[in-house]
């Protein structure tokens, strides 16, 4: 899939994914290897981007699997289509018991979910496990089954096994702690902020318009409110769309009142707000 | 790809030093390492450290480990540089312009030649050891703040609002070069001694292994910062706990009314949902200078969770007992000065400022026997060291007998419980007594006894 790990950077960077190194070296082993990537870190640092940009570079179809409290194997796996499998029934009255039972556990009534739909077939996917630290315990031990063996087994049918695996990539906000047995399974990989050169290069390639010297101050000032001790410090994702504002207002430079009436773009509490207007002297007009 | 020779072996020191610090790491994860250096090469350390990183860490909290015990194993280089340092003033200047332009690669090539210049200690030169200390005390990297602002403003680096900014980012920049100047001098001293042990010794644990007891200023800061997520951890799996135990019992009458669409045929079972009750909490936390860090944590903690309790309580005492509830509450913007506050606020001390438990228990079961009934657990925080006091245990039998449960959690080692003036024995005998020295084992403790 890649040649090195520059390979990567070059390739992900092509789809608008500019990957720090750590990145980049994880990817790359995680397709050399063959193991599922455990990807954590805060909201708004492109997680999910990550396995999008993979797909794209790799020509594959994403398969996603979103999860949520509740999740079930009939929604991460598969499921008997029973609403046609009664139509079957009825419309052949006269067949025998024994061919309509072998007839209706048959491919045509198995509605594939996602964790199934990355398993079949020869071609290229990249399985996204989306807020895996959203689903019950349960889930974890089916992902553990199909993660290690990349298989499933569907008792009607039999084992069906993966001829081409997947790429996989679950991602995190740790509001759970995994079992140790799936970390265990995969790669690890924590996407923390980047450094100031990458993000603002992130800025400039999301904001084409917004220019350098504003782009600039806003990840520093992005970087100085991340060093202090807030609730929800700002994210890529916020500083991206404070760019965009900027650029909105048409602002060419960062003055008190431009941050003052903006703050609100990067900072989601007001105690953080205060903090901030505080830190940053913006009241000492 | 095979590995490089030497490689497997020094693979297998660095995982038993980071299995020494209690990271679990299996067979399965060295042979991926391994797999992981044939396909990255030992050309690039950055890519290997990050390719190591992936294979065997399992969390983000286990980086501040790994970081160091990674630049032990796989040094930058070996002895110290090729030229010596001309003199302190020179370095200075070239450190100034390297915290000036931000250039990290410089600032590690700087970290080096300081600690080869001015690190060393002992008769000669380069005899006993190298100290990140006695650099930074001669280099005084903090002292260039000035000089690099007034650089970067010269270069015209920094303009209008993100000027205000300035100052901050070049302390941060010195914190860097301070960070490398432990690393390399941390390397040095290895290179002597070896490196198994300096390993073992001088990488600081993780944060949630840091005993409380012994815990420092900087590494409770640290402590507290990891309430939240902690905090959020513990209510999802208590809410989880919470929701499997009311599945159960069945519904009959929702069950046959749920029926009639499919002819009486009773297709699906209807469980009986509980009403949530949300059980309360009393808390009696030690709060004299021993075992402050500990009640400390824990309080914030215990605040963190308190949406799932209906009624969360907080007693604080040293000699005397005094409800302290509404000072977290009005606190929780400021983990920060907790103890100062309650020390200030709120009457923990009598006539001394040593601990007696006997006292402040007697006196919670007198003037707050009605903060326990039959739906109360009590959690009691403190090493049961009383300074040879009455330990008052009638006290105690009767609050356990009023209470749902009592947990009395010791920051302590179990094996020191009944040494000197703890009376932690004869407690245990009447409550349940749990070792908790640190954050890993509280949170374990929490899950387990926190009532449903």
């Amino acid at each position: 899939m890649f040649t090195s790990v520059d390979d990567v950077s070059a390739r992900l960077a092509e789809t608008g994914y500019l990957a720090s190194p750590a990145v980049a070296t994880t990817v790359f082993l995680a397709a050399r290897l063959g193991k599922p990537l455990l990807v954590e870190g805060p909201a708004g640092v492109g997680k999910t981007e990550l396995a999008k940009a993979v797909a794209t570079v790799a020509g594959a179809r994403l398969v996603r699997l979103q999860c949520y409290e509740g999740v079930d194997e009939s929604r991460a796996l598969y499921e008997w289509n029973h609403a046609k499998q009664l139509l079957r029934i009825s419309a052949g009255r006269d067949e025998t018991w024994d061919e309509a039972r072998t007839d209706i556990f048959s491919e045509e009534f198995l509605l594939t979910r996602p964790l199934l739909t990355a398993i079949r077939g020869d071609d290229p996917k990249v399985l996204l496990i989306d807020e895996t630290d959203k689903a019950d315990v349960e889930v974890e031990g089916l992902l553990l089954e199909v993660l290690s063996d990349f298989q499933v087994t569907v008792p009607e049918l039999g084992t069906i096994t993966a001829t081409r695996r997947p790429f996989v990539v679950l991602t995190s906000n740790a509001s759970r702690e995994l079992s140790e047995a799936l970390r265990r399974r995969c790669l690890f990989l924590h996407i923390g902020f980047p450094d100031e050169e990458l993000e603002r290069r992130i800025v400039r390639l999301k904001v084409p318009g917004l220019d350098e010297a504003l782009a600039r101050s806003v990840v520093r000032v992005v970087g100085a409110l991340r060093a202090m001790d807030l609730r929800k410090v700002p994210s890529v994702a916020e500083t991206v769309d404070w760019a965009h504002t900027l650029l909105a207002l048409g602002a060419e430079s960062l003055d008190e009142t431009v941050v003052r009436a903006t703050l609100g773009v990067l900072l989601k509490h007001q105690d953080d707000v205060l903090k901030a207007s505080a830190k940053l002297d913006l009241d000492a007009l | 790809m095979t590995t490089p020779p030497g490689v497997a072996e020094r693979l297998t020191s660095l995982v038993g030093a980071l299995r020494a610090h209690g990271m679990r790491i299996g067979t399965g994860e060295t042979v991926d390492a391994a797999r992981a250096v044939g396909e990255l090469g030992l050309a690039d350390r950055e890519l290997l450290r990050e390719g190591l990183a992936a294979t065997l860490l399992h969390g983000a909290g286990q980086r501040q480990v790994f970081d160091p015990v990674f630049d032990l194993y796989f040094p930058r280089g070996v002895g110290g540089p090729e030229q010596r340092t001309a003199g302190r003033e020179d370095l200075r200047d070239r450190l100034a312009d390297a915290l000036t332009a931000d250039d990290r690669a410089m600032l590690g090539r700087l970290a080096i030649e300081a600690v080869d210049g001015f690190g060393g200690y002992g008769s000669s030169p380069e005899s006993d050891g190298w100290s990140s200390y006695q650099t930074l005390e001669r280099l005084r990297p903090q002292t260039l703040l000035a000089r690099v602002r007034d650089n970067v403003r010269g270069q015209g680096g920094s303009q209008g609002f993100a000027d205000r900014l300035l100052e901050d980012e070049v302390r941060r920049r010195i914190d860097v070069f301070r960070a490398l100047v432990a690393a390399e001098a941390r390397r040095r001293v290895a290179e002597r001694r070896g490196r198994d042990e300096i390993a073992r010794r001088a990488v600081a644990p993780t944060a949630d292994r840091v005993d409380f007891l012994f815990a420092g200023q900087d590494r409770l800061a640290e402590l507290r910062r990891t309430v939240q997520p902690l905090a959020r951890k513990l209510a999802t799996r208590l809410a989880a706990r919470r929701r499997r135990a009311s599945r159960g019992t069945i519904d009959l009458r929702r069950t046959l009314r749920g029926s009639l669409s499919t002819g009486g045929v009773p297709m699906r079972p209807v469980l009986r949902r509980r009403r949530p009750a949300r059980p309360e909490l009393v808390l009696l936390c030690d709060v004299s200078g021993s075992v402050s860090g500990f009640s400390d944590f824990t309080m914030l903690l215990v605040q963190a969770l308190h949406e799932q309790f209906s009624k969360v309580r907080v007693f604080a005492f040293v000699n005397r007992i005094d409800e302290v509830t509404g000072l977290l509450e009005r606190g929780r913007a400021d983990p920060e000065g907790l103890s100062s506050r309650i020390q200030g606020e709120a009457a923990v001390t009598g006539y001394h400022g040593s601990s007696d438990y006997g006292m402040a228990l007697g006196e919670f079961a007198e003037r707050y026997a009605d903060a326990v009934g039959s739906r109360t657990t009590v959690f009691v925080l403190g090493d049961a060291r009383t300074n040879r006091s009455d330990p008052n245990l009638p006290a105690v039998r009767q609050i356990a007998e009023r209470a749902r449960r009592v947990h009395w959690l010791n920051p302590e080692q179990r094996s020191r419980w009944g040494t000197g003036d703890s009376v932690a024995p004869a407690y245990a005998e009447l409550v349940a007594m749990h070792e908790c020295r640190n954050a890993r084992q509280l949170s374990a403790l929490v899950a387990r006894l926190l009532p449903v």
